[in-house]
């Protein structure tokens, strides 16, 4: 909290952290992976003030697109108000000098480590995520020179295999997280550990989605209104998770539900993933089986820096 | 072998070199974003070719030393080369092929083949083409489908000739190679990015 402010008159760093050069390189990665939709673009990732798997990606790309006008939105696991997201959005409001929010509606740049927030996203909204692993075929091949050569080739029948082993041995296409989609027809992609629950929102989506995997080195991106199939078989149906229960707090039978574990005598919860959306319910009076909770109150916003 | 620069001879590039390139770099990703779309890039310079003020705020925004340009032959190639050289420390380069960016006119195309249209597996080392147009309204119709686009996108590029678009068109037949496109003018841009299939309007 004591770091130095990065305003204008008292430069610490450059405008956004990175340096112009690197910008422009990250940029023409971008327009390219625009152009080419789910392919991933080598970048030159540096290194970061945080250490790989903390978001180094999406920092990075959110640095060389953010402005002075965006709203800035982070989440990690759909929650504003955890570490991650908390202090990736302090970084940004201090090197960067953006006004940041909570709310989905407002944000123009929404940096997201695994959600797609519940509410709709809209036109002119950039999603940029985190991502580990932007390889989806790199559990069944190993060698980078082999799954550049797959993607160049469309030679996809390896990721089908592991969908069809997946029905033999379980029955169902099992995996929550990270689920292959196929965007435009053409390119396999890894949507990055979202749960397979927000696949479809990519499809023909609204907003911009950019790809940053910091420690991998790739740049990848879905445009606006753009086809993103979830793979499945026709006898095998693609099906995201559901739930029995509602939330516990906000009674919302739709959203993607967290298990909360309350004590020792098996006792638990389950609420929204996204912290936003169910704040946003319980707000329009909204109230679920455990309202009033001690948890209730945590998610509240975080006062005003 | 390149002249040395007359320093004098150089207009100035970005006022606020920062915040310019990052404003503008939001309006071409917009644009590449929604292929057909007009976007209003709002290049606030005076570049050494008059008309040229869109396509030289991208220039200056993306342009740098990694980045080998193929500029026009003659007096507009000139002004823009020095220009270029001085304010981005790009390379220029009479090699379509080895072009990672091309600004050219309407008035003088080179055929779209003889530009780096990338490899198989690394689609993204093709050329970007910078074309400059004297207006994005008032040409020949065509209609755009594709990633970005909702429906269907109807541009009408004046100035650019028939056999242009089939060349494109032939272009965008071998996609996941393809050189990608953004069309401008004094002050808006169209971004038409390899995936964006056109379709003649009759």
């Amino acid at each position: 909290m004591n770091a130095p402010s990065n305003l204008p008159a008292n430069r610490v760093y450059n405008y956004a952290y990175l340096d112009e050069q690197t910008k422009r390189m990250i940029r023409r990665s971008i327009l390219k992976a625009i152009a080419i939709p789910g392919y991933q673009v080598p970048f030159g990732s540096r290194e970061m003030p945080v250490p790989y798997g903390w978001g180094t990606g999406g920092i990075q790309v959110t640095a060389s697109i953010i402005g002075p006008d965006d709203v800035y939105k982070c989440i990690d696991q759909g929650a504003d108000d955890t570490t991650n997201a908390v202090s990736i959005r302090r970084f940004f409001a201090r090197v960067a000098d953006v006004a940041t929010t909570e709310q989905t509606e407002e944000a123009t740049i929404i940096q997201t480590r695994h959600r797609i927030p519940e509410a709709p996203l809209q036109e002119g909204q950039i999603m940029v995520y985190q991502v580990p692993q932007p390889e989806p075929l790199r559990g069944l091949e190993p060698r980078e020179t082999e799954t550049r050569a797959m993607h160049a080739y469309e030679e996809y029948g390896l990721q089908y295999l592991s969908l069809y082993e997946s029905v033999a041995a379980y029955g169902r296409i099992a995996g929550g997280a990270g689920y292959p989609v196929l965007v435009d027809e053409r390119y396999l992609m890894s949507p990055s550990p979202i749960p397979k629950f927000d696949n479809p929102k990519l499809h023909q989506s609204e907003a911009l989605h950019l790809f940053g995997a910091g420690r991998e080195k790739r740049i990848y991106a879905v445009p606006p209104h753009t086809d993103v199939r979830s793979l499945d078989f026709e006898d095998y149906p693609f099906e995201i998770q559901s739930w029995d229960e509602v939330c516990a707090l906000c009674n919302c039978d739709s959203s993607y539900k967290d298990e909360v574990i309350l004590d020792d005598d098996g006792n638990r919860m389950f609420v929204c993933s996204d912290s936003a959306y169910c704040g946003e319910r319980r707000k329009q009076g909204h109230s679920g089986p455990l309202a009033g909770h001690a948890l209730d109150q945590l998610d509240q916003p975080e006062d005003a820096e | 072998m390149t002249a040395a620069l007359s320093l004098q001879d150089i207009q100035p590039g970005f006022a606020d070199p920062v915040y310019d390139a990052q404003r503008i770099f939001r309006r071409l990703m917009d644009a590449m974003a929604r292929p057909g779309r007009i976007v209003d890039i709002d290049a606030d310079i005076v570049p050494p070719v008059p008309g040229l003020e869109g396509l030289s705020a991208i220039a200056l925004t993306l342009l740098d030393f990694e980045t080998p340009v193929y500029l026009p032959r003659g007096e507009i190639g000139e002004a823009l080369s020095g220009w270029l050289r001085f304010h981005c420390g790009c390379p220029v380069t009479t090699d379509p092929q080895e072009a990672v960016f091309a600004i050219l006119s309407v008035t003088e195309l080179l055929p779209i083949s003889a530009f780096n249209s990338g490899d198989p597996k690394y689609p993204d080392r093709s050329t970007t083409l910078l074309l400059a147009c004297p207006a994005l309204e008032g040409g020949k119709h065509v209609s755009l489908t594709g990633p970005g686009i909702k429906e269907a996108a109807h541009i009408a590029p004046s100035g650019i000739p028939d056999s242009f678009w089939n060349e494109v068109m032939g272009d965008r037949s071998q996609f996941q190679l393809g050189v990608d496109i953004i069309m401008g003018t004094s002050n808006a841009v169209i971004g038409l990015p390899r995936t964006t299939r056109i379709n003649e309007e009759s």
